[in-house]
């Protein structure tokens, strides 16, 4: 591993890192799609700050393109009160126009220069290394890698400070605004610490990744816990492993590093999906099927309560009866009783079923639930 | 004039148009269901999600015929789909996390079989990436002829089921207690939907794509209430801001189609929540605008009801500076007085006096009887309520 493959898996990860920690609040506001829309949208904002300055890594750059995130939100919020078009087509309405015009910006004025529609789309990690920082003579790495830690750092912080603020807002914001939290200020915030992470993540991967590494890890962390710090954690972890992952694929593939993170990143969230411990789809499947068998010996065991000591008790408790009586197969009907017998709650005499104690004691509980 | 005789005469140009005609009525018509299902980000994340699919098709056939990618692209949008419906369904992850994911991991996998495909010997991979941003000028025959042909069928099963669509679209639980396969219709519907969007990928190209499917309903809806209406104005929308958008991409140098597209259909959106009557903006400040008016109107002619009533005479003059008074949050009173004059409702009697008519009594009491009515309605809606 060369110094420079060291240096695109370090900016990788610090880049999903960053993504992740605003990216969890927009998974549980459910406002995912607002990275899209900012991601796309921040584009004129760079341009326009590109044309003032000249220079591509000026912080006018940031600030510019952050003020166009936070101007697409107020124009979405614009055009949602005018109540002529439902939030998600005022979303859709929005940002296009406003990358529409970026990307003919661009197009028009900007042909050959750095700032390519390609490069804005899909961004180029492989270059990263090329822009270094340079103080006074020493060579301190790429210059990329400090941006993304100046950004990242600052997501922390605001996490950190503002952590029972944003907890609230997000589960209850209805509490937060009457105790006097000033939900809209925190989302603004919110927004604006995207649109700073999209701006600066993306002229290494792109704007389509930035959503990938901003909903992806923390959708996956959601998956896997409970709780909002664990799940903030488990996002930025998800999104480092994503991102290395994703060098070494893109490596084998010798293809674009980006779409391999983002190609990880799903990867991820697919194994989760399918075996998260208590969430994933074979978790669920095994508990229906454990629960399936678990009711049908609490219904035996109930019908036989019911008829012990009667005079139909006989007939009832005939194992071929069961068919008749709870209406299950003959094959599925034998099942049960073995399993029954097996866990102690019936016995078997001469084809006729018997309650045990703990039998008995199971279906008076069932009885007692229900 | 020059441009509009071209097109009869220019092949190239001819083509664009009719395919960029072709774009904006299919995604239009069908955008219409999606921005009233509240599926609007949908669009965005099928054109995003079809990306792989064009690469994989490509990758799969070698072929770069408009019929094997739009196959492809409709493939991987509805597989995208579908994921997403299984993943809120199944999981506690919500719909715009989903489509979020969905969205750029598609998308992102698009891109590594792009790059992978770049870097294959021989491999003649030029004109895949006009996908990204669309190329209107590269349009020709062969694909207008596809466009249309998948286009017609997708407009043709639209008609043939449109009650179906409609109750989909309006009031799913009820067609499920009528009977009708809900969930077919729905997987109908949202496939018809990732057709219109793969027709329009080569003009618009994935990015932008999304915006052709929400932007001519969201106009079209100013302008009506009925979904007949709304889709057929929805089609002229769409295909209008298609051929202006591609004939100024193609008679210009380096102004990208997709863009220029979005840009003329955004027009088209803020010109009708601005000018549609009733909806729009304009008509709806000119009729706040109106109402307040009125309601100020009425409030001056009561408060001289009010005052008159203290007197023998109904028409007992009174001072223009005590309505003022009365009003402190209006300011001068004079000219609702002068307007209620015109409408023959009060009479000057000395300078800065008004005195009420006999048509003005009359109107005061009918404003004061509807006033009542409303709250004695009010109070017996109350009481139905209590009980």
């Amino acid at each position: 591993m060369t110094i420079f493959q060291l240096e695109i898996q370090l900016v990788a990860a610090v880049v999903a890192a960053a993504c992740a920690l605003p990216g969890a609040f927009l998974v549980l506001r459910q406002m995912a799609m607002m990275s899209d829309a900012i991601s796309h949208a921040i584009l004129p904002g760079i341009v326009v700050a590109f044309f003032l300055t000249g220079d591509l890594s000026s912080p006018l750059l940031i600030i510019g393109a952050a003020l166009t995130g936070v101007l697409t939100v107020a124009l979405v919020e614009v055009v949602n009160r005018t109540q002529l078009v439902k939030e998600d087509a005022a979303i859709g309405l929005v940002f296009p126009v406003l990358f529409s015009i970026g990307v003919i910006l661009i197009a028009r004025y900007a042909g050959d220069v750095h700032l390519d529609t390609d490069a804005v789309l899909l961004g180029e990690l492989a270059l990263v290394p090329f822009d270094r920082l340079v103080l006074g003579g020493y060579d301190l790495g790429p210059r990329a890698l400090y941006l993304m830690g100046v950004v990242g750092l600052t997501g922390v912080l605001f996490i950190a400070l503002f952590y029972k603020e944003l907890k609230l807002a997000t589960f209850d914001a209805g509490l937060a605004a009457t105790l006097g939290f000033l939900p809209a200020v925190l989302h603004y915030a919110l927004m604006g610490l995207v649109s700073v992470t999209a701006v600066a993540a993306f002229d290494a991967v792109g704007s389509i990744l930035v959503v990938a590494l901003m909903v992806g890890p923390p959708a996956t962390a959601h998956l896997l816990t409970d709780r909002l710090a664990r799940m903030i954690g488990l996002s930025v972890l998800l999104g480092v492993v994503s991102a290395v992952s994703g060098y070494w694929l893109a490596h084998a593939l010798d293809a674009s590093i980006a779409g391999s993170m983002a190609t990880m990143v799903g990867v991820l969230f697919g194994a989760a999906f399918l075996f998260a411990p208590h969430r994933g789809i074979v978790a669920v499947m095994r508990r229906r099927v454990r629960q399936r068998w678990t009711f049908a010996q609490k219904m035996l065991t109930i019908h036989l309560l019911h008829h012990e000591d009667r005079p139909e008790a006989e007939r009832e408790s005939r194992i071929d009866h069961l068919q008749e009586h709870l209406q299950w197969s003959a094959d599925f009907a034998g099942r049960v009783v073995r399993q029954s017998i097996q866990n102690k709650l019936v016995i078997r005499t001469n084809g006729h079923l018997a309650l045990t104690e703990a039998g008995r004691r199971l279906a008076r509980e069932a009885i007692v639930q229900a | 004039m020059d441009l509009f005789q071209q097109l009869f005469t220019d092949y190239t140009l001819r083509t664009v148009a009719l395919g960029a005609a072709t774009l904006g009525a299919v995604s239009g018509a069908l955008g219409t269901y999606a921005v009233l299902r509240r599926q609007s980000l949908l669009g965005d994340a099928i054109s995003h999600a079809a990306l792989p699919g064009i690469a994989l098709a490509f990758l799969l056939t070698g072929s770069k015929l408009p019929l094997v990618l739009m196959l492809g692209a409709a493939l991987a949008g509805w597989l995208a789909t579908l994921l997403v419906m299984a993943v809120t369904n199944m999981t506690r992850v919500k719909y715009d996390s989903a489509l979020g994911l969905m969205l750029s991991v598609f998308f992102g996998f698009g891109l590594v079989l792009l790059t992978f495909i770049q870097k294959l010997p021989n491999a003649n991979q030029a004109g895949l990436d006009t996908f990204l941003f669309g190329q209107a000028a590269a349009l020709v025959q062969r694909d207008v002829v596809t466009m249309a042909g998948l286009g017609g069928v997708a407009l043709l099963a639209m008609g043939c089921f449109w009650k179906e669509f409609k109750l989909l679209s309006f009031d799913a639980e009820f067609g499920k207690s009528l009977g009708f396969p809900i969930r077919w219709l729905d997987v109908g519907l949202t496939t018809l939907l990732v057709i219109a969007i793969v027709i329009g990928l080569q003009t618009v190209g994935v990015v932008l794509m999304s915006a052709m499917i929400i932007a001519p309903p969201a106009a079209a809806r100013q302008w009506t209430d009925r979904l007949g209406l709304m889709v057929i104005l929805s089609m002229v929308f769409g295909a209008l801001a298609g051929v202006s958008g591609a004939l100024l991409s193609a008679g210009t140098t380096n102004l990208p189609t997709g863009p220029t597209i979005v840009l003329c259909v955004s027009i088209v959106v803020i010109g009708s929540m601005l000018l549609a009557p009733n909806r729009g903006l304009i008509w709806r400040w000119l009729r706040d605008r109106r109402s307040g008016r009125r309601l100020r109107l009425e409030a001056v002619l009561l408060d001289l009801y009010a005052l008159a009533a203290q007197h023998d005479h109904r028409d007992h003059p009174h001072a223009e500076a005590v309505l003022d008074a009365m009003n402190p949050h209006m300011g001068p009173t004079r000219r609702k007085l002068q307007a209620l004059a015109e409408r023959g409702f009060i009479r000057p009697v000395e300078p800065a006096q008004w005195a009420l008519t006999p048509g003005g009594i009359a109107e005061a009491e009918r404003l004061l009887r509807s006033r009542d009515g409303g709250e004695g309605e009010r109070e017996k809606g109350r009481e139905g309520e209590d009980r």
